[in-house]
């Protein structure tokens, strides 16, 4: 009963809300309480990407397949198991590290994770990479907004950005001389990636000239020993925002590429990315994806330690760091019902140059550009837009030695922690731990029993079983935070209906989430912790 | 009840009271245990383990005489696997001596009743193998084919056929099925109690509760045991620990390598049918449903080998008797399902009890069984696959007569714990091999099938370099080697996963191969092959060699001698060929799974003398086998140096340069009767010397080539391999050899008596060479090994290879023609006229093929210069 009452709920909720718009878009305007949209000043929804950039909708097929709009009198919640089970899965990636001769040295044993959209296309963008050329394993989560084209952009690019920071001159030199005689050059990372992970294959190429400016100034710099693990990804952040935006005031023959850097430039992203190598984990975030360590306590309890800050409205440094590079004047206009200037949620992202540039450039920019409206980009000068950039890519980066108690790694987008706490999170991580490791309860049942009970009996328990539990601990997470009831149990009902929403409804009860998870391996940090003791 | 009182009553049949016990052995009340009577001194043999092996090798012993017998169980008699097992004795077995086995424990049950007076539960019911495939069907027609020969009745039924004879079986998805009526149903630790009976009426001392806790070894003999209850001396000892036997075996201090691996097994047994199951019912096996259904107390007994099996114990054990382990439905559902589907009648069956029993698996699914090559008096029988109750009358047989005689009566190689040696004692390899294993006892075997599991443990430095070019991989003694190359372009996959009965897709791959090695040269990696050098200070080794091997070695230096290395009578333990390096030191080059057996042989037999040095260098030494008539000119040109005849004569071995590596053993010696050289490369220069030869024979037309094509080359050839044609029963005068003794050499040897009898007499069985006549090789199905031999329609042996000749286009099986009268079935002497005067036919699956004999091979078909071997060959031919 309980769980009808929710759906219904939903559903009236949603029609009213149309109903009290009256008959014009409903989404031009924001719903303070409950709107997900980061970025307010999102005019259509309905042609996100220009004609000629890739489709990145290979994910979303399946979601595709339940959509439906909210003109419709009826909704239909006759979603089966197994299909919630294929929309909740078809993101699912997950990557074991390599056991070397059964002794596993790296302190990374697996990683797993999972994303579902709630705009349409997804906004959220991840990314998983070893470092070949120099120790450690990378994670990313990219929140986009305004449009995905900043997060795909940063979620290609960033890792390669901090990979190049941390290696040494003699690589780098290696590198140069390699491109420099077209000869093949040495991969720098090994990506991990789900097949509908795509690239803009058309942009890669300026993408790596821009990498080699990015590396020839490395070289330029002349500094040995280079930059510290903090150093590296704060300068890569930076740089790589830097090249974002000059990129798409360079002159530009090509129209396509053309169009992309202002895609690029004129929506945002967050980014939270780890870097782990051996017990050291640092972890740089720049916006309000966050991640949160799950820590075994010795008596056996799990507690929780986040690494990260929110950067919005909510977070009193940020607030002060804000009013510290702006004048006294602009105090009470920076946050407008907490958002920066009225417009947006984060306080630190990559792209949205709107929020960066001079008015003068913004213009010249986007007067020289054909169609921009085609290109989803309104010009729009918030007010009270005095001194520019209020916006920074600037991440904060924090460092943790790992102990043998921290078992795993939680990344994720907002559109988790808006759902659970992130004390939630860490028991639900650990909870599927357990469920996992004790793998079946135990088969009861009463003597006499026949053959043919006994087999119906195996059989139902077959299909519950694979049909329960969830492999990726990201999908555990995902169908958590969406199906979860007030007692914190998954309610089928009430996940069928979160998955069937209409698209242009679904942004209001849910923002697209993105989860890795990352395991540590206990054995290979306490091996440390003897060898350097 | 009854075994209870077993325990520690020094065990008399005789003994008034044993014959009350007998009676009453069901019951369940506990009396008072008898005192422990204390253990003897010393005996001759001490046996390990109370179960079906332990008994039936004192049995068997006791039988042949020995009386100083003690037999040790940790527990009580017949409580570990022999007391769970399934109690089903089958036949049906593909490998000959498993089958003779079998067939003779089968025999033993019959009669041991009323030998003993012990209750064994024997009922004769018969088995119906069923086929849900056309492929299983020809392998069941395979083992049929086998088991008529055998004299064991046994006939390929319809699928109407095998309602009739089990009334609940589902015919719907059944394309045929085999019907052995008389396989059996016995109570196995009742079986095992008769043996034990018997035993201690022959005089063995049974002791109960006792636990053996090493063996004590000096100087390379078993000296002792030591036990929970005291030590006893002994000569022997026998290790039939089951499960345990690998743990027992690693005891001491010098180890004994048994690799067997437990694995969890299921069963399940059923209240009675409401109208009780007939006990004379068939039992029925349904390998493609995995699993087998026998009748039991009126309901069924049903169990079966699962893809996924559970190993355990590979950290080793703690419980004494084998508890019953936890009951796992969700782990036997599957079995359910097929059980269910194949007896759907059985759905409102009452279950009694699903069992679960730990059951030994080996690495290559055969047991083992013989003497420890490092501690002489040790002998090993375990490892059953779950097949312990079939053939544990026959094992204990052949054992007790290995003990006794120094040889069983029958080849036991393929069973013999020298095949493995310390390589196959990983207990990961162990752990991952039987997950392999257990679940291969009802897979589809189709001819030339490989174990994936536990590879790459042993490869050439040229691995990496063939693989990439290609090459298809086999296991040899854990070595891997190239079966063939796929040419680029080729659909990989495809031929990995086509395996058949009929025509293989790697047909034309393997022609090609061997086209080249006729007309150009190819270059096979034979690394693998066993290697000794054995030397001495003075003519010690020499002298040994020349009593052990039957060729004459006393041969200039530098010439290579092909050899057998015999037995007493006469039989190849080993097939060699030898090179002098110099006056003192030989090198020896033996089939690669004669590295243990080999070893311990030439231990065993030479003079325990410190100036003569024997060592292992088959990990020093790459191989290079250069096929084909270009290979000289490779060879030459690489090494500056003349290789024609006259420099270079065949059978000779010098050292030399190839490119720039210095030192490389070259022998012109090729296992084919091609033209060609071996080249034995220090394993630095491998790779060097690879590349330079690849370079090099460019010109020449060189490529790769694997195992398949020299074994067509051999085959068409007539050239016999030790392991596959060649065993301790062959003798050198059986498979036309006897240019290669020696009688005349001036000194005795190994052999020499029975071979000079043989010379006199006449042999009793003749290697032969068949070519198919009427077979089809695109159409019909393929020879293997194994097929029996037909003269003027009467069974006269078995096949043991076969290969498709490229040359002569038609397939080629060689096999032994023995001479059975035809009234008494005693063997006579086999003539040449006996051979070339019959009309033969080869038996593959049930279908006959005309075959034409030869005793030598054909030499005008293949044209190249006259080499030594062939001189030998052709002059044997005049005689």
């Amino acid at each position: 009963m309980m769980s009808r009452t929710i759906s219904s709920w939903i559903l009236s909720s949603a029609r009213n809300s149309i109903v009290s718009q009256g008959k014009g878009r409903w989404h031009s305007i924001c719903f303070p309480n409950r709107n997900k949209i980061k970025w307010k000043l999102v005019f259509s929804k309905t042609c996100p990407l220009p004609a000629g950039s890739c489709s990145l909708d290979g994910t979303f097929s399946l979601h595709r397949a339940f959509r439906h709009t909210s003109t419709e009198e009826h909704f239909s919640f006759q979603l089966s198991p197994a299909q919630i089970n294929d929309i909740l899965r078809a993101g699912e990636l997950s990557h074991r590290t390599l056991d070397l001769n059964g002794k596993n040295a790296n302190s990374v044993l697996r990683f797993e994770s999972n994303q579902l959209a709630s705009n349409s296309p997804m906004e959220d963008r991840r990314s998983a990479a070893t470092c070949l050329q120099t120790a450690g394993m990378m994670f990313g989560v990219f929140d986009g907004h305004a449009g995905a084209a900043c997060a795909q952009a940063v979620s290609e690019r960033l890792l390669h950005y901090i990979a190049v920071s941390l290696m040494s001159r003699q690589s780098l030199e290696e590198i140069e001389l390699a491109v420099e005689a077209m000869k093949p050059v040495q991969p720098i990372l090994q990506w991990h990636r789900h097949p509908n992970d795509v690239e803009y294959q058309e942009i890669t190429s300026q993408y790596f000239e821009n990498l080699r400016v990015y590396w020839q100034h490395l070289l330029d710099l002349d500094t040995e020993p280079g930059l510290s693990l903090e150093e590296a990804m704060i300068c890569a952040f930076k740089r790589l925002d830097s090249d974002i935006s000059l990129e798409v005031q360079a002159p530009q023959e090509n129209e396509l590429m053309r169009n992309i850097a202002l895609q690029v430039a004129f929506s945002g992203a967050t980014a939270c990315v780890a870097h782990i190598d051996g017990v050291h984990l640092h972890v740089a975030n720049t916006g309000d994806c966050r991640a949160v360590l799950g820590v075994r306590e010795e008596d056996g309890t799990w507690s929780t330690l986040p690494l990260t800050r929110d950067h919005n409205a909510y977070d009193e440094f940020e607030i002060r760091r804000l009013k510290r590079e702006h004048p006294r004047s602009e105090e009470k206009t920076l946050f407008v019902n907490d958002r920066l200037l009225g417009i947006l949620m984060p306080s630190r992202a990559f792209g949205d140059v709107q929020l960066k540039w001079s008015k003068e450039l913004q213009h010249s920019i986007l007067e020289n550009s054909c169609d921009v409206e085609a290109l989803n980009i309104y010009q729009y000068v918030p007010p009270n837009y005095h001194t520019p950039p209020y916006l920074t890519a600037e991440p904060e980066v924090t460092y943790h030695k790992l102990r043998s108690k921290d078992k795993f790694l939680v990344i994720a987008s907002d559109g988790l922690w808006e759902m659970l706490s992130n004390e939630k999170v860490v028991k639900l991580v650990a909870g599927h731990l357990t469920e996992l490791s004790m793998q079946k309860t135990p088969l009861t049942f009463k003597k006499p029993i026949n053959l043919g009970y006994m087999h119906n009996l195996l059989l139902q328990r077959k299909s519950k079983g694979l049909a329960s539990l969830d492999q990726n601990t990201a999908t555990h997470l995902i169908r958590h935070a969406i199906g979860s009831n007030e007692y914190g149990e998954v309610d089928p009902e009430k996940l069928a209906a979160m998955l069937t929403l209409p698209e242009d409804l679904a942004r209001m009860y849910r923002d697209d989430i993105t989860v890795t998870v990352v395991y540590f391996n206990s054995e290979t940090i306490e091996e440390h912790y003897r060898n350097h003791e | 009840m009854f075994l209870r009182l077993l325990s520690d009553i020094q065990w008399r049949a005789a003994h008034p009271k044993w014959r009350r016990m007998t009676s009453s052995q069901r019951s369940t009340s506990t009396t008072a245990e008898p005192h422990p009577v204390s253990l003897p001194a010393q005996a001759q043999v001490v046996i390990c383990g109370g179960g079906i092996m332990g008994t039936s090798v004192a049995y068997h012993l006791s039988k042949m005489g020995w009386k100083d017998i003690v037999l040790l169980e940790q527990g009580r008699l017949a409580a570990g696997t022999t007391r769970f097992c399934a109690g089903i004795v089958s036949t049906a077995r593909p490998v000959s001596v498993e089958l003779k086995m079998a067939h003779y424990s089968n025999k033993l049950y019959q009669q041991l009743e009323q030998e003993t007076g012990v209750q064994t539960g024997y009922m004769k019911t018969g088995s119906i193998s069923l086929a849900q495939t056309q492929d299983r069907l020809i392998s069941l027609k395979r083992i049929a084919s086998s088991l008529n020969v055998m004299g064991i009745p046994c006939e390929i039924i319809s699928p109407k056929k095998v309602l009739q004879l089990h009334p609940l079986i589902n015919i719907h998805d059944l394309v045929g099925a085999m019907y052995v009526p008389e396989d059996a149903l016995v109570s196995s630790a009742n079986v095992s109690l008769a043996l034990a009976t018997a035993a201690s009426r022959n005089g063995v001392q049974i002791h109960e509760r006792t636990t053996v806790s090493h063996i004590t070894v000096q100087k390379g003999r078993v000296t002792g045991v030591e036990t929970d209850r005291g030590r006893i001396q002994c000569e022997y000892f026998v290790n039939c620990a089951g499960q345990w036997a690998y743990e027992l075996g690693h005891s001491g201090e010098e180890p004994v390598h048994i690799p067997l691996h437990a694995c969890e097994h299921f069963y399940l047994l059923t209240h009675p049918l409401k109208e009780p199951l007939s006990s004379s019912l068939p039992t029925v096996v349904d390998p493609d449903g995995r699993i087998y259904i026998r009748n039991w107390q009126g309901g069924i007994l049903s169990g079966g080998f699962e893809k996924n099996p559970k190993p355990l114990f590979t950290e080793g054990r703690n419980q004494l008797e084998i508890q019953n382990l936890q009951e796992d439905w969700d782990h036997f559902g599957p079995l359910l399902s097929a059980l269910l589907r194949r007896m759907p009648g059985l759905e409102a069956l009452q279950i009694m009890q699903l069992v679960n029993c730990p059951e030994s698996f080996t690495p290559d699914m055969r047991c083992i069984m013989g003497e420890s090559p490092t501690a002489r008096g040790y002998f090993v029988l375990a490892g059953m696959n779950s097949a312990g109750i079939s053939y544990g009358g026959g094992a204990g047989k052949y054992l007790a007569e290995w003990m006794v005689n120094g040889y069983p009566s029958a080849n036991v190689w393929p069973l013999d714990l020298k095949r493995f040696g310390t390589l196959q004692s990983s207990r990961t390899f162990l752990r991952h091999r039987v997950m392999e294993v257990m679940p291969l006892m009802y897979d589809l075997k189709v001819p030339r099938w490989d174990f994936q599991t536990g590879r790459q443990l042993r490869t050439s430095p040229l691995y990496d370099r063939l693989d990439a070019q290609g090459a298809r991989w086999m296991e040899k003694h854990g070595f891997e080697r190239v079966k063939y190359f796929v040419p680029p372009g080729k659909d990989l996959l495809d031929l990995d996963h086509s395996k058949t009965f009929y025509k293989p897709d790697w047909f034309d791959i393997v022609g090609s191969e061997v086209k080249c090695c006729k007309e150009a040269v190819c270059v096979i990696d034979m690394s693998s092959f066993t290697k000794f050098e054995i030397s001495s200070t003075g003519d010690q080794a020499l002298e040994s060699l020349q009593y052990l091997f039957s060729n004459d070695l006393d041969v200039p230096v530098g010439h290579v001698v092909h050899t057998g290395m015999l037995n007493e009578k006469g039989g190849y333990e080993n097939d060699c060929s030898i090179a002098r390096l110099s006056k003192r030191s030989f090198f020896m080059i033996s089939p690669t799974d004669q590295q243990v057996h080999c070893w311990s042989w030439l231990k065993n037999h030479l003079p325990d003398d410190s100036n003569l040095v024997m060592e292992d260098v088959t990990w020093k030494y790459t191989a290079l086998n250069l096929i084909g008539p270009r290979a000289v000119d490779v060879l030459s040109e690489l090494s500056y140096a003349p290789m024609t005849a006259e420099h270079f004569p065949s059978l000779f071995c010098k050292e030399m340069s190839v490119g720039y590596a210095n030192g490389i053993r070259v022998m012109s010696i090729t296992h084919t009767g091609e033209p060609g050289f071996v080249l034995y490369i220090p394993i630095e220069y491998a790779l060097h010397v690879y590349n330079e030869v690849m370079n090099m024979g460019q010109k020449y037309g060189i490529r790769n080539a694997g195992y398949y094509a020299l074994r067509s080359l051999r085959i068409e050839k007539f050239f016999a391999f030790w392991g596959q044609d060649l065993d301790a029963f062959t003798t050198p005068m059986e498979c036309g050899r006897e240019f290669q003794v020696k009688l005349e050499k001036g000194m005795q040897f190994l052999g020499q008596e029975a071979l000079l009898e043989q010379k006199q007499n006449g042999v009793y069985k003749r290697f032969t060479m068949f070519i198919l006549e009427d077979h089809d090789t695109d159409m019909d199905l393929w020879p293997w090994w194994g097929e029996p031999i037909f003269r003027n329609g009467r069974y006269v042996g078995k096949t043991t290879s076969s290969a498709y000749s490229y040359t002569l286009e038609r397939h080629v099986c060689l096999g032994f023609v023995h001479h059975f009268d035809e009234k008494t079935g005693e063997e006579l002497v086999v003539t040449t006229d006996f051979i070339n005067q019959g009309e033969y036919e080869i038996d593959i699956a049930g279908q006959r093929f005309q075959a034409k004999a030869k005793l030598y091979p054909f030499s005008s078909l293949f044209t190249q210069r006259r080499r030594k071997d062939e001189v030998e060959l052709s002059g044997y031919q005049r005689e």
